[in-house]
């Protein structure tokens, strides 16, 4: 059996004075693909942050398939977990393929250019996620779907363990993310990549996710299944309004608001 | 749009640009005799701008990937003029050497990279462009008022020459400062030419830089470092040349795109041709008066950074 993706015990952070996140312990099995639900403030991005070292704890304990986070070298780190992030702007005029090596940071050669096993992740990478046809165009000019995936080809770069994607399909319109889940559930299914991500979409993390974690106020209000998690009891906790919960005939899982909307 | 590395058009560039700065002169047009006065003048102008532009250039190309900023130049946000301070500061207490003054430069230039960006940065966020540009400004004018101060009080022995340095120029001071500058620039674009994934990821933003696995904020002060040493070096050689590391990395990216493996050469070679046939012209047009060649850049690339400015859509905020 080997080590958890992401083990967190007690894990106590947050910017100011008073922790925001505190005693909150989890984990996510290595294989597994999971995602952090809640709503906007719950403290979803930040969990992501703190996984990848760029805040520091302030008592607990994070490891990462068995390495503790705060122990690990910066490419040690680069190697083991990558994070996709929600937007990426980029002020000069890189192409797809620039963007994409950005990835390969902590391996690429100091003293030439890309050695021949960066060029095959880069390419493998792009492949993974659909771009390869637009290696050699600006990103500015991309579609916003297209840049995500750029984005998320980046992150495949570092070859990483543990991929975690904050909001993946934010701004994307039900195509895309369906396309988006898609690539990085075969991901999963066929490289054993561990995923962690974050969403606002309680259908589509439902019927892509084995494992899913409800956070409010930086505390674990619930985890478990599909089933175990969206309950209309715990949903009115977190969401502060009334939802429906439905399995449908096939199986999958529908929430959507009760007629009246929002009741608060 | 594949970029094709045309690397003989740039070779045939070079040498032509090499060519025409070595046959133009105050003296006029014409190929010196090798050896003759002539000829180790127009030999030393054509290394010192060169060695000018390309440092100029590089810590313009570094500037911009580091603060994410398409407008960052050593000129704009007060670096040269810090530097120039440096170095007036240094004449003044008598440190001529051909290593105190560069030193003395770099001092000067990086405490006001730093007070710039002090005063640019509100509270635990990065700099907008604006305030960047603003309080580079305000830090420069009062670094070359501090400057003017030093000028009139001092004995004006000390610094008879420094007002015509002030405008930028290449007529070099003295051999050893020429070879210790050829030193330095040569360092930092070797340097920073290694580091140019690190640079690659940083202008993605610090926190990109950080999950792809790079120490992002030793990275970026010694990136910022680098850039200073190498504009702080070009001031104390040349004087106050602007808006060379402003127009030079755009152009060159224009040429070979942003990766700066490719950017930083190509920066530093299209620098060093800029400023010399600059030179060229400078000291030609009105023969056998010179202009500044710092005049002359600054004619050139006053409208440019107005034309950046104004097509900034879509540049960070």
């Amino acid at each position: 059996m080997s080590a958890p993706a992401i083990e967190v015990v007690g894990l106590k952070a947050g910017y100011g004075k008073k922790p925001f996140i505190e005693s909150l312990s989890f984990r996510v099995e290595a294989g597994e693909m999971a995602a952090l639900l809640g709503p906007n403030g719950a403290g979803k991005t930040t969990l992501l942050r703190l996984l990848i070292g760029q805040h520091p704890l302030r008592a607990g304990e994070m490891r990462l398939f068995g390495r503790p986070v705060g122990h690990l070298s910066a490419s040690e780190r680069a190697r083991l977990v990558a994070l996709a992030p929600q937007d990426l702007h980029v002020p000069v005029p890189f192409t797809v393929e620039e963007v994409v090596t950005v990835g390969r940071t902590a391996r690429l050669p100091r003293w030439r250019t890309s050695a021949p096993d960066d060029l095959r992740a880069v390419e493998a990478a792009m492949a993974r996620m659909d771009v390869l046809a637009l290696r050699d165009r600006p990103f500015d000019e991309l579609s916003g779907g297209e840049r995500q995936r750029v984005v998320i080809a980046m992150a495949l770069a570092q070859e990483p363990k543990l991929l975690l994607l904050d909001e993946p399909t934010a701004h994307l319109d039900i195509s895309h993310r369906l396309q988006i889940l898609g690539l990085i559930r075969r991901l999963n299914a066929e490289s054993g990549l561990s995923v962690l991500m974050t969403s606002h979409d309680l259908n589509l993390a439902a019927e892509f996710c084995q494992r899913l974690f409800l956070l409010d106020h930086g505390r674990l209000v619930a985890q478990g299944t599909p089933e175990e998690t969206l309950t209309e009891p715990l949903l009115r906790l977190v969401y502060e309004c009334d939802l429906r919960v439905r399995r449908e005939d096939d199986g999958t899982l529908t929430v959507r608001p009760a007629r009246t909307a929002c009741a608060q | 749009m594949k970029r094709k590395s045309r690397w003989w058009i740039w070779m045939l560039a070079m040498a032509a640009g090499v060519a025409l700065a070595l046959a133009l002169g105050p003296a006029g047009f014409g190929w010196p005799v090798h050896g003759s006065p002539i000829w180790m003048a127009r030999r030393d102008r054509v290394w010192a701008g060169f060695v000018v532009g390309a440092g100029l250039s590089t810590a313009g190309a570094l500037m911009q990937a580091l603060l994410r900023n398409p407008l960052a130049d050593p000129y704009v946000l007060g670096v040269s003029g810090g530097a120039a301070l440096g170095v007036a500061t240094a004449i003044l207490l008598g440190l001529v050497s051909a290593w105190a003054l560069p030193v003395a430069a770099f001092a000067g230039g990086f405490l006001t990279l730093a007070l710039v960006y002090a005063l640019a940065t509100p509270r635990g966020r990065s700099p907008s462009l604006y305030t960047l540009l603003l309080s580079g400004v305000i830090v420069g004018s009062v670094s070359g008022a501090l400057l003017m101060m030093l000028i009139t009080l001092a004995p004006s022995a000390g610094l008879r020459g420094i007002t015509w340095w002030m405008l930028g120029s290449l007529q070099v001071p003295s051999a050893g400062l020429l070879r210790t500058a050829t030193w330095l620039i040569g360092a930092v674009l070797i340097t920073s030419w290694s580091f140019s994934p690190e640079w690659n990821a940083l202008t993605l933003g610090a926190d990109i830089a950080h999950n792809v696995g790079v120490r992002a904020r030793m990275a970026v002060l010694m990136g910022l470092a680098l850039a200073t040493l190498a504009a702080a070096t070009a001031v104390a050689l040349a004087g106050l040349i602007g808006f060379v590391g402003l127009v030079v990395p755009h152009a060159a990216r224009l040429l070979v795109g942003a990766d700066h493996r490719r950017l930083l050469p190509a920066s530093a070679l299209a620098g060093g041709l800029l400023l010399t046939l600059c030179d060229a012209l400078a000291r030609s047009v009105n023969a056998p008066a010179e202009i500044p060649v710092g005049v002359l850049t600054a004619l050139i690339g006053g409208p440019f950074f107005l034309s950046i400015l104004r097509r900034r859509r879509g540049w960070s905020p």
